[in-house]
């Protein structure tokens, strides 16, 4: 909301800087978006009279202009004539314009014609174009300044043309007012009225405790031929969606360019000056924010004005020139024959002010702003006057509004206004009272303010108090539809009151602070994964369908039963993930394309899956973990043992590495599901499984860019792990006696595997094995063809006592005798 | 005899100062002392002579033995010196070359920052509670006072999974779950995901962080309000750290407040960060709305509470000087390895 300083102070007189004025409103709850000085970087740049205009001799598309500075002194101002030279190419200057001039050694704000704007102005010098001397520059309004959405229709592409009133010499800022300070205010959703320079001046006067003044509504003289209920009726056949409907009648309009002075209001609160009976519709709306039309009475046939909705499928031109389709639930101004306007939104073609239009019905009204919505969406048409209505608006502000438009007119003579109006409001707005209580405002802001402080801020705010003791009763401006319940109103104490003011205490009650046990588990695991020389990565939870097809998911399977979103921003973030592996490929990939060497990084975050039973409903969510891995002597086993040791912080050891060669995202020999192993309350046993891991498959590689890259992942699933594990910590006494270690060499089939082996020599270990570990894999000499040698150190120990020789032996011998007959195991001589 | 032994002793010193190293000192003492040593030879042939010649010979060889020793005692202290000295220049380093690489993983930024935000809120009691990412438009708008039409709920605002769930687009549907289920005093944080269909640019993402705040209790006011959050600034930003309460507009809450800290660059001086206002604007908060309270079914005369929420990539974004939200979420190494 652009609130220039000059506009506020018609309506209410401060006496604070531009600096204190947004700090206090800010601090009253206007926030502060920009303060913007205008024309802060002009000067020397004066008003100019074009005596003469002679064509330039070497260029057709500049004139040389003579122009009249006054007394001005001035570079090259000529002697003998006491005229300027200057040089231009703009088209619309003609010899007795009053144009604004840049003299020698002047700042505009600028920016020149196609270029960006410069910080501190634009310094302009004389000159020659094509051999002619030019002392200086005729500007336009963009040059000096002001946006291209505010310049005036009359001058939009061209020099400024001026008012006549003005005096040669004369300095160009000053003598239109340009220094001026503008204040863009934030306003909330809930303050629809402080749209608006009344409004600003109301939340002004209250914060500054200095009164204010309406605008002035009073039409001196009703000269206009007849009643405004002569020439037009009004008929609301939706109450539902139009509360209030109000019409005037001006005639003998004369459409023109407005005065400056309107024009002026307009061009800082951002709106382009177009002719005067449209700008003073837009003053008003932008003054009360009560948006207005004009539509011209000969074209409203029959004198009547019908608000009802449209048919499905009727077609209708807006004042933009486009055809447009409506629907049943458009709410449509008709008249006797006709749609003429849609309500709240647009105009139409058909009824627009023209310039030899001489009578007009001023149409001030109330539609519901939800209506307004749906038919802005549908159509795709958002006008400053539909979002208004979008937002709210007091239908009580029809009436007020209607008439100051008619006095503006009748103040710059653009018309004569028509006695009465046409006013049609079946059920007015009743203000909301309710009571309010002092203790209970005092007691959720924890301040001890009086009865009468809170009723002086409550009047300031033109809220209206009754009541005694600790009741204050109070009725709010119907232009304030946000204040409905007592917490309202404890906020309005508040912010008049102060924030600032307010004590700072702590909360009196103690509390336990407790982290939700599944999060403290996937802190322990980023700790582990950290301190292993991971780095945690973050992707996004949406994510493009497509990843499953480039880590080569089949079709029908799990991967591919997506969680949609109906609105994404685009297909790639349509789908919530079910799996994050894609996403962790995408980082290294985009890792590996800027060239850095090595990555090791991980992810825990939410995978989704519709929840199979209530497909409407909420999906499941399950936290995942994806570990990546590239470069830097990454392979299977470096992976497999950063996932033991996280697996072990996390109190699970029995785990299980099952081959897989099916799952089309691994290389199909250097894959593995993760399982844990556990007894069942039976005494059985059962397996679950906890993820895969492996090496990404050549042809996935190849579909992220990195060809010929080994790639190493895991993805496992976090709420496996947390059932799974058991991180209590039990202490068992060092050992007191020694231990023995024996090594074995086997002879075995190439696709035996270790894990296997490793089993079989645990479950015949008896008591005492304390140990195996691997230390040896062979093939090669000595080893026929489709054999391996695998060697392993088997530690024994008993606890209580030291072991005989024989005691080992006897133990050990077991456990070559079962891998022999188990595993057809032959012992290689070490 | 005696001589012999003076010759001994003579030459035994004379091969002394000669000899440089261990084996060589060694082989002196198994030439002189050792079992077949010229002095063991001269001890072993004493046999033959008289009573009173073995007696001054034997005094006199014992001197030499005693004083050969001495010098090889002290000799042998003089090599493995030199020897150990050798050594240590011949295995000396360059310390300045470079430690062999250990690495510790880094979390990521975003982490780092939450675990922060936790740390302080944990100090005062809060706990720390979560909820889904996709939630019901009930929890997300509903239950939090948002008006059916509210301009978020539009779908170019709100990502959609079907009419009734959607993304949620903040955490404070965590807290409506927490007030359905759990009766006052309640202290928690919520922190999470959250999503906003926003073209993702410098500083806008379409999915984000937040950590969400809820008090509810007898006695809350907003006195609380301001201390608890001044105190929740100091902890994170630094003790010298002010704050200031702006009015504002949530639907959840009424008064509502945005809160600015003195801008941790330049004291509140006005810097760049600060854009020169000298503050910085770094969360919302206000009073519950009884409507909110209502929604738990908790009694609004008696409890009152306050909430506050903030954008996690807003305050890591400042904390660290990081210009550009996407960093984030391209999880470059070269960006993350740079919070260790």
């Amino acid at each position: 909301m652009l609130v220039p300083v000059e506009w506020l102070n018609d309506y209410i007189k401060l006496d604070v800087t531009d600096e204190e004025f947004c700090d206090r409103m800010i601090m009253s709850g206007s926030n502060l978006e920009t303060c913007e000085h205008f024309c802060e970087e002009m000067s020397n740049v004066v008003v100019g009279r074009i005596e003469k205009i002679t064509r330039h001799p070497d260029a057709d598309k500049l004139v040389v202009c003579q122009l009249n500075i006054g007394d001005r002194e001035a570079n090259g101002k000529d002697e003998e004539t006491g005229l300027l030279q200057i040089v231009t190419g703009a088209p619309n200057v003609f010899e007795g314009a009053y144009v604004p001039v840049a003299l020698h050694k002047s700042v505009i704000p600028g920016p020149l014609h196609g270029q960006p704007k410069q910080e501190g102005g634009v310094k302009i010098t004389k000159g020659k174009l094509r051999g002619v001397p030019s002392y200086g520059m005729l500007c336009s309004a963009g040059e000096l300044g002001f946006e291209d959405k505010v310049v005036p229709v009359a001058h939009k592409d061209g020099i400024w043309i001026l008012e006549d009133n003005l005096t040669p010499g004369e300095d160009f800022a000053e003598a239109l007012g340009l220094k001026q300070t503008v204040v863009d205010f934030e306003i909330t959703p809930n303050r629809p009225d402080c749209l608006a320079i009344v409004g600003m001046a109301r939340e002004a006067s209250a914060t500054f405790g200095v009164p204010f003044s309406y605008p002035d509504t009073a039409i001196q003289e009703t000269n206009g031929e007849g009643e405004s209920s002569d020439y037009v009726s009004v008929e609301i056949r939706n109450p539902e969606n139009c509360k209030r409907y109000v019409a005037r009648v001006v005639t003998d309009v004369k459409v023109e360019q407005s005065p400056w002075w309107l024009q002026k209001r307009l061009m800082y609160a951002g709106m382009r000056p177009i002719n005067n009976i449209v700008d003073i519709t837009n003053f008003v709306m932008l003054e009360y924010g009560q948006p207005l039309h004009a539509f011209d009475i000969n074209q409203v046939k029959g004198g009547r004005i019908i608000v009802e909705n449209a048919a499905d499928g009727e077609k209708f031109t807006t004042l933009d020139e486009n055809e447009r389709t409506l629907t049943s639930d458009t709410l449509l101004i008709k008249d006797a024959e006709r749609g003429i306007a849609i309500a709240g939104v647009m105009g139409g073609l058909n009824s627009e002010i023209e310039e030899d239009t001489k009578t007009i019905i001023i149409e001030s009204a109330n539609f519901n702003g939800d209506s307004i919505r749906k038919t802005s969406n549908k159509l795709a048409l958002r006008t400053e006057a539909s979002s208004r209505f979008e937002k709210g608006i007091d239908p009580n502000l029809c009436e007020a509004a209607a008439d100051r438009v008619c006095r503006l007119i009748e103040l710059i003579g653009a018309g004569k206004v028509c006695r009465g109006s046409v006013d049609v409001y079946p059920e007015p707005e009743a203000a909301r009272t309710i009571d309010v209580r002092v203790s209970r405002i005092n007691y959720v802001l924890g301040i001890e303010l009086d009865r009468q402080s809170m009723v002086d801020i409550f009047e300031s705010l033109e809220i209206r108090t009754a009541g005694e003791g600790d009741i204050i009763t109070v009725t709010p401006p119907t232009i304030r539809q946000d204040l409905l319940g007592e917490e309202d109103y404890i906020e309005e104490i508040a912010r008049i009151y102060g924030y600032d003011k307010l004590p700072v205490t702590l909360p009196k009650s103690n509390t336990e602070a407790r982290i939700a046990p599944d999060m403290a588990m996937r802190n322990s695991i980023r700790e582990a994964l950290c301190s292993m020389g991971l780095n945690e990565i973050q992707t996004y939870s949406f994510v493009s369908p497509k990843g499953v097809d480039n880590i080569c998911i089949p079709e029908g399977t799990w991967e591919r039963e997506f969680v949609r979103i109906i609105n994404p921003l685009g297909e790639e973030n349509s789908v919530m993930r079910t799996v994050l592996t894609p996403n962790m490929l995408e980082v290294l990939s985009r890792n590996y394309s800027r060239k850095i060497p090595a990555v090791g990084a991980f992810e825990i975050g939410n995978t989704f899956m519709p929840d199979m039973f209530n497909p409407a409903g909420l999906p499941n969510e399950e936290y995942s973990l994806c570990i990546g891995m590239y470069g830097d002597g990454a392979d299977f086993f470096k992976l497999k043992g950063v996932v033991e040791e996280m697996l072990k912080k996390m109190g699970i050891s029995d785990t299980m590495y099952i081959a897989e060669s099916e799952y089309s995202v691994y290389h199909p020999g250097r894959c593995a599901r993760i399982a844990v192993s556990r007894v069942t309350e039976e005494g059985g046993f059962e397996t679950e499984e906890l993820g895969i891991m492996g090496e990404i498959h050549p042809d996935v590689a190849e579909n992220y860019g990195m060809g010929g890259v080994r790639i190493y992942c895991c993805e496992i699933l976090v709420s496996a792990i947390i059932r799974n594990s058991d991180t209590e910590i039990v202490y068992s006494p060092l050992p007191k006696y020694p231990s023995t270690s024996r090594d074995i060499a086997l002879l075995v089939d190439e696709d035996m595997e270790v894990g296997a082996i490793e089993r079989i020599i645990k479950a015949h270990g008896e008591t005492i094995l304390e140990s195996v570990k691997l230390f040896d894999v062979y093939r090669g000499k000595q080893v026929e063809e489709g054999k391996k040698s695998v060697a392993f150190n088997l530690t024994y120990r008993d606890k209580d006592k030291t072991l005989t020789d024989e005691e080992v032996t006897a133990v050990h011998n077991g456990v070559l005798e079962a891998l022999k007959n188990e595993l057809n195991a032959v012992l290689r001589e070490m | 005899m005696q001589a012999q032994l003076n010759k001994i002793l003579e030459e035994a010193k004379a091969k002394l100062s000669e000899v440089e190293t261990l084996a060589q000192t060694e082989e002196i003492r198994v030439k002189v002392l050792g079992k077949k040593g010229q002095l063991t030879e001269i001890l072993r042939g004493m046999g033959k002579l008289s009573p009173e010649e073995r007696k001054t010979t034997g005094q006199m060889a014992n001197k030499v033995r005693a004083e050969i020793e001495g010098l090889l005692e002290s000799k042998f202290a003089e090599v493995k010196a030199a020897a150990k000295a050798a050594q240590f220049k011949l295995e000396k380093i360059d310390v300045t070359e470079p430690g062999a690489p250990v690495n510790i993983g880094v979390k990521h930024p975003l982490t780092i920052t939450m675990e922060e935000i936790y740390n302080v809120f944990m100090s005062m009691g809060f706990s720390i509670v979560e909820g889904p990412e996709v939630e019901t438009v009930e929890n997300n708008f509903d239950a939090l006072n948002a008006g059916p039409n509210h301009p978020a709920r539009a779908m170019t605002d709100t990502f959609y999974i079907t009419d009734d769930t959607l993304l949620r687009t903040q955490t404070s549907c965590v807290q409506v779950r927490t007030l359905k289920k759990q009766a006052p005093p309640i202290k928690v944080i919520s922190p999470g995901r959250c999503f906003r269909c926003d073209t993702p640019d410098a500083t806008h993402s379409p999915m984000f962080h937040q950590i969400e705040g809820l008090v509810v209790d007898e006695g809350i006011t907003m006195a609380d309000l301001k201390g608890t959050l001044d105190s929740f600034a100091k902890q994170l930003f630094g003790p010298e750290t002010r704050t200031k309460f702006r009015p504002h507009h949530f639907p959840f809450t009424e008064p509502s407040a945005e809160m600015d800290v003195s801008c941790f660059k330049c004291g509140g001086k006005g810097c760049r960060v600060c854009k020169g206002s000298g503050w910085i604007e770094i969360l919302g908060c206000g009073m519950v709305h009884p409507n909110v309270l209502k929604v738990g079914g908790i009694d609004t005369e008696k409890y009152t509470g306050f909430a506050l929420g903030m954008g996690v990539e807003r305050v890591a974004m400042l904390k660290y000087g990081v210009e550009d939200i996407r960093l984030f979420y391209e999880n470059d190494m070269r960006f993350i390895n740079q919070f260790k």
